[in-house]
């Protein structure tokens, strides 16, 4: 490696390990009076400090970047799978099939007579949120591989995606136009919060990013390989079909907790590891490491801007990640004059 | 040509066709290639570059099959096969941030697999197949960084540096100048003449007669198959390139001289 990007990775490294520092005890600081050590240092001496930042602030803090690290991971996962810059994680239908998921579960209690929105979602109603999210995430994603007839052919797993994601949208649409109240609560999950996260759904991340990062990091030099055209990593002696149905596996685990657990957060995968092949281009092992760790970064980020800009309201961080995201987006676009 | 042909190193299209959407793109094709450097000619859409993704099994035929050691190629284990035959493609689709020196490691991978890293053997793979093409003078920077020609090189030492005795190319003297097409023919000449067959699809008769066979192909239909020096091949060259060319003598060598009144 020479040594110009050897002195670039390691400084984006030391870069994305300080700033993550610095929020993490920014989102511990950040409470619904503005933030200040001095405000954190108070309330610790305080009775109820342990509940607040213990029970409330920690766990929030810690999710935000894990939802942001398995965004990020999955965003570079399928830039690398798709050879395309402009993948984003949810491409495979999986945001879809989580909102489904999410708007049959609200319509369902409400004609039950419970009604519930995210907002105020009980413990046991949230849980079925959860788990109805991520299973319609997983669904969404099986459903474009079941119509892709397999992971053999990129082509056709987007255009399937594309498929899944308009008919199950239409299928949304269905649904709240037949039980108007699962439109709040759809519309609040499509917003993305990280406001519901606790230390179960800390674990369930957790866990999450444990088992998706070394899959996909294993299978990085099939990503690499592919840079050169499918025909060349075929001859290369790779087997397509199997390498991109672990790694679509990986993309939809990470995919699927993620929005299960905080919602459509938009951008995060798709900015991240641009950020990262801006600062320090590299092979794929190094790029999902650190498209993870800039995802985390840039999701804690906006979460300690959401809690803070106009507190004690809160801004919702889709809201945030959508404006950053964007913003970042157009500067690309005007500092890259196309010809 | 060297090498001992005991009929289990071949590399045979038993009459292979194939159709690539409504266009027959190969018609019954049976061709054996041998240990040498064989170039493979023909007009535009004749077919050359179809015929050599069959040979190198990344092309399902229709109908025949094709073998490789008296084995058919789709049976062949991805990783075995990719150890004896290395494929360049056509035009370099190669996208993203990898450096050159890391593209050609990427020609390890038959070798290695996806989960074993490289060891010094590799690494010295690498390095001889980045001073074979000439790339060694920068090997730190990135493939999107590079001219047509240059990226046409790193391509090639990516094939040569899998170490596979069968190197199929396609158009490999694409975008490269005149220094470095004779360069690339002195290589090929070099790797063909040490055991190593060539398959190559050219454009460049000039190049191509410099090979030690040729493949004519038109319209998907193998039309002649010889040496440089066969009146047959020179008659079929005439005929499929109609009659813009014809095939003269030079010392030892065969070169094509247009016609320039009809």
């Amino acid at each position: 490696m020479a040594e110009a990007d050897r002195k670039r990775r390691v400084r984006l490294a030391i870069t994305l390990t300080l700033l993550t520092v610095l929020l993490l005890a920014a989102g511990l600081a950040a409470g619904s009076d503005g933030w200040s050590l001095r405000a954190l240092w108070a309330m610790l001496q305080g009775s109820d400090a342990a509940l607040i930042v213990g029970q409330i602030r920690a766990p929030r803090t810690l999710g935000a970047w894990l939802t942001g690290a398995l965004l990020g991971l999955a965003g570079a996962t399928a830039q690398g799978l798709f050879r395309n810059p402009l993948a984003d994680p949810y491409l495979l239908g999986s945001a879809s099939g989580a909102t489904l998921g999410v708007v049959l579960v609200l319509a369902a209690s409400a004609l039950v007579g419970h009604g519930i929105s995210l907002a105020t979602a009980d413990a046991l109603a949230r849980i079925g949120l959860v788990a109805a999210a991520f299973a319609g995430a997983l669904l969404g994603v099986l459903l474009t591989l079941a119509l892709a007839r397999g992971a053999e052919q990129t082509t056709r797993l987007l255009l399937a995606g594309v498929v899944v994601g308009v008919v199950l949208a239409a299928l949304n649409d269905m649904v709240t136009s037949a039980a108007p109240d699962a439109l709040r609560g759809k519309q609040a999950f499509l917003l993305g919060s990280t406001g519901f996260l606790g230390w179960a759904s800390c674990a369930a991340l957790g866990t999450g990013l444990v088992l998706a990062l070394p899959m996909a990091w294993r299978l990085s030099r099939a990503l690499d390989a592919l840079t050169l055209g499918e025909d060349s990593a075929r001859s290369l002696g790779l087997r397509l079909a199997r390498v991109r149905t672990a790694l679509v596996a990986a993309l939809a685990l990470a995919t699927g907790l993620a929005v299960s657990q905080a919602g459509l957060i938009a951008f995060v995968g798709l900015v991240a590891p641009h950020l990262v092949r801006r600062f320090a281009p590299a092979p794929h092992g190094f790029t999902l490491v650190a498209s993870a760790a800039a995802g985390g970064t840039l999701l804690l980020m906006a979460d300690v801007l959401a809690r803070s800009l106009i507190a004690p309201q809160e801004v919702p961080v889709g809201v945030l990640t959508a404006l950053l995201g964007g913003g970042y987006l157009l500067w690309l676009l005007r500092k890259r004059r196309f010809a | 040509m060297t090498g001992a042909s005991n009929g289990l190193d071949l590399l045979c299209a038993h009459g292979i066709s194939v159709a690539l959407g409504s266009t027959q793109a190969l018609r019954d094709v049976t061709l054996t290639l041998r240990p040498g450097w064989t170039a493979i000619v023909g007009p535009n859409g004749a077919g050359k570059s179809t015929l050599l993704r069959a040979l190198a099994g990344l092309q399902q035929v229709d109908a025949g099959r094709v073998s490789f050691i008296g084995r058919p190629i789709t049976q062949w284990n991805a990783r075995a096969l990719a150890q004896q035959l290395a494929w360049l493609a056509q035009q370099g689709e190669a996208t993203g941030e990898l450096t050159v020196r890391e593209v050609v490691h990427l020609g390890r991978l038959p070798q290695l697999g996806l989960f074993t890293a490289p060891g010094p053997a590799d690494e010295a793979s690498v390095d001889a197949a980045l001073v074979d093409a000439e790339c060694t003078g920068w090997q730190h920077r990135r493939l999107h960084e590079l001219s047509g020609g240059e990226r046409q090189r790193v391509l090639l030492a990516r094939a040569l540096a899998t170490g596979a005795p069968w190197l199929l190319l396609d158009e490999p003297t694409t975008h490269l100048d005149p220094l470095h097409q004779v360069a690339l023919v002195r290589l090929l000449r070099r790797h063909a003449a040490c055991s190593t067959a060539v398959v190559s699809v050219l454009h460049d008769l000039s190049l191509a007669l410099l090979a030690d066979r040729l493949v004519v192909l038109a319209d998907g239909r193998l039309r002649a198959e010889g040496v440089p020096g066969d009146p047959d091949l020179h008659a079929a060259l005439v005929d499929v390139f109609g009659g813009a060319l014809r095939i003269e003598r030079l010392g030892e060598r065969w070169i094509p001289v247009a016609e320039l009144e009809n």
